[in-house]
């Protein structure tokens, strides 16, 4: 019979097995910090670099012409608001609305396989081929009263980028909808339309909201599909269906660029820009907290 | 009558015309919407088989092998583009799923206190959220000129190699599958730590039972049994990475000329298309349109063998 050792219980660090043990947990910390370094140096650089650029002038003014000095981004921070309002305005009906469909009124039938598997197919599609879906459905048929490039076909280039995602949050949130709120309203008489309107969809709203947000976010920082759609323009916006300013395409722009008070004002606009969409995050973090029963 | 029953309670109450026609039409309405999907991806294929067409008649499959791309003598070939979003993605796959699972691990282990590992996993969200212009930009002024020492150095000593041999002159594969990493490793650490909280607790209780280290546990039991959703997590990664646009374009130098060389500029589809389509005419916008088709149906397959792998790999219980 074999005899144990004393000790033999207790934990031997230098066992091959242990020293493993401790190189592979030692790797798994390089390898978190080594993923979190990036972030927190592309922050710094941008609150710090960009941070350091922001004054009122610089919010409020156009961008100076090529080799000028001074000048800002305030044509840029009105045009991406807008753009983004015009793709909230379309993405987030129609999101809901298919949303609304998939969860309350589909059966599982071939429509409903199709739209969802739809939506996940949208999801996956790179967003500079719906710069270019756009550019041929909208920019290059000029159906605007003749115009190729505007703020409106850049906003429903984002419109197609956000759809998938407001969908899928939509039905998402929907299905934890307990069943017995809505049997409770349709047994004191309400109609599917006022059960859903009144009962299902406020009780599902703050995932929707967090959803919606995080949608936004997202399409606030989107370059590829407004480079060829919306475009760029030195001036303050001239309605929805001129070339339009943004702060994506902005810093896309002004980066090639040769001079150094362009360049200063890409990072003065990723500096708003990051800080915009930080802000939508946290505020997206914020409403996620009322899931929660 | 029996005592207690007031029928005046119970009328039944007839539903008013326009109160039938809103419901019924808020049901079409719905309907109509959730067709908005079906209609965009038709809408998607249409304008890009149809803008293709002229392309994909003249230059054939050729298109895909031929890496000459002369707007001049109008004869288009995407092989540099294609083999380099290739390339791109798949080098920062390379280097971003050791990481973004080695982190993952990290974060779903009790190694660190539960409050110092959930500000990380935020840290790690948050990182997908900064704009890829913005992460450009910075790769521009401030990673490329940090690493443009090592990379020379990889050149003098290694420079025999092919994948080596060119000096860097800024912009190229290299920085540009760098910040693919940055870009993908939040999408990868997000989905594998999710699959790996899915992991029943039981499983780690019985790897321990038996006497198991910590990471005889993870390597042999609890990553095996998150397999299914970290392959498809990478399989997304790997599809976003192909069809990643702003960060690369602005580092990949968008060269038409092929080289094997990582130090080198080179080109992808996505790049191609931000640099050359607002303003190509002619037969070049049908070639950009036919590259984007490559483009969609490289992105598609990886986007369906995704959801494949997940369904196929899952953990039956």
């Amino acid at each position: 019979m074999t005899s144990f050792t004393r000790g033999s219980l207790t934990l031997q660090p230098s066992l091959p097995r242990n020293r493993w043990n401790q190189l592979l947990t030692l790797v798994a910390g390089l390898f978190t910090a080594l993923a979190v370094l990036p972030l927190i140096v592309v922050i710094a650089y941008v609150l710090f670099k960009g941070g350091s650029l922001i004054t009122v002038r610089l919010l409020t003014e156009l961008p100076p012409p090529p080799g000028l000095e001074g000048g800002g981004i305030g044509n840029a921070i009105l045009g991406t608001l807008l753009v983004t309002l015009v793709a909230s305005l379309i993405a987030v009906p129609v999101g809901v609305g298919s949303g609304v469909y998939l969860a309350e009124y589909a059966k599982g039938g071939a429509f409903s396989r199709f739209v969802r598997f739809g939506a996940n197919v949208l999801a996956g599609v790179p967003s500079i081929i719906c710069g270019v879906f756009v550019y041929g459905l909208i920019v290059s048929t000029r159906v605007f009263f003749g115009q190729s490039y505007s703020a409106m076909a850049g906003g429903i280039a984002l419109a197609v980028l956000m759809l998938p995602t407001v969908i899928k949050t939509t039905d998402e949130a929907l299905k934890l909808v307990p069943q017995e709120l809505r049997w409770g309203a349709m047994g004191v008489g309400a109609s599917r339309f006022i059960t859903i309107s009144r009962i299902t969809l406020p009780a599902a709203f703050s995932p929707i909201a967090t959803g919606v947000v995080l949608a936004i976010a997202r399409a606030a920082g989107e370059t590829a599909p407004l480079i060829f759609t919306a475009l760029f323009s030195p001036f303050w916006p001239e309605g929805l269906f001129n070339p339009i300013a943004s702060m994506s395409v902005l810093i896309y722009n002004f980066a090639i660029m040769p001079y150094d008070a362009q360049i200063a004002l890409a990072w003065a606009s990723s500096f708003v820009l990051v800080v915009m969409i930080l802000a939508a995050n946290l505020l997206a973090r914020w409403l996620g907290r009322f899931n929660r029963p | 009558m029996a005592a207690g029953v007031r029928p005046e309670l119970f009328s039944q109450r007839r539903r008013p015309l326009w109160e039938l026609l809103i419901d019924r039409g808020f049901h079409k309405v719905v309907v109509l919407l959730a067709a908005v999907v079906g209609l965009v991806l038709f809408g998607i294929l249409l304008t890009v088989v149809g803008g293709s067409r002229e392309a994909v008649l003249r230059f054939g499959l050729g298109f895909i092998t031929n890496s000459d791309w002369d707007p001049l003598a109008e004869h288009y070939g995407a092989f540099t583009a294609i083999y380099g979003t290739l390339v791109s993605s798949l080098l920062a796959l390379l280097i971003a799923v050791p990481l973004g699972v080695g982190t993952a691990v990290f974060l779903t282990e009790n190694i660190i206190p539960l409050a110092v590992r959930q500000v990380l996993g935020v840290m790690v969200e948050l990182l997908a959220a900064i704009p890829s212009v913005v992460l450009g930009l910075w790769g521009i002024f401030v990673m490329e000129p940090f690493l443009r020492p090592g990379l020379e150095t990889l050149h003098r000593l290694l420079g025999w190699i092919p994948f080596f041999s060119t000096t860097p002159q800024g912009p190229g594969m290299a920085p540009a599958v760098l910040i693919l990493v940055v870009m993908i490793l939040p999408i990868i650490t997000a989905i594998s730590r999710d699959s790996l909280m899915q992991v029943p607790i039981s499983l780690r209780q019985a790897a321990y039972g038996v006497g198991s280290t910590r990471w005889g546990a993870i390597v042999q039991v609890i990553l095996p049994a998150a397999l299914s959703g970290i392959t498809g997590g990478v399989m997304l990664a790997l599809g976003r990475a192909m069809g990643e646009t702003m960060a690369v374009t602005m580092l990949i130098g968008n060269s038409n000329t092929f080289s094997l060389s990582l130090l080198a500029p080179a080109n992808t589809i996505s790049s191609m298309l931000a640099n050359q389509f607002g303003e190509a005419d002619g037969l070049q916008v049908s070639a950009l349109m036919y590259a984007a088709l490559v483009l969609m149906l490289l992105t598609l397959a990886v986007n369906l063998l995704a959801q494949l792998v997940v369904r196929r790999l899952s953990l039956k219980m």
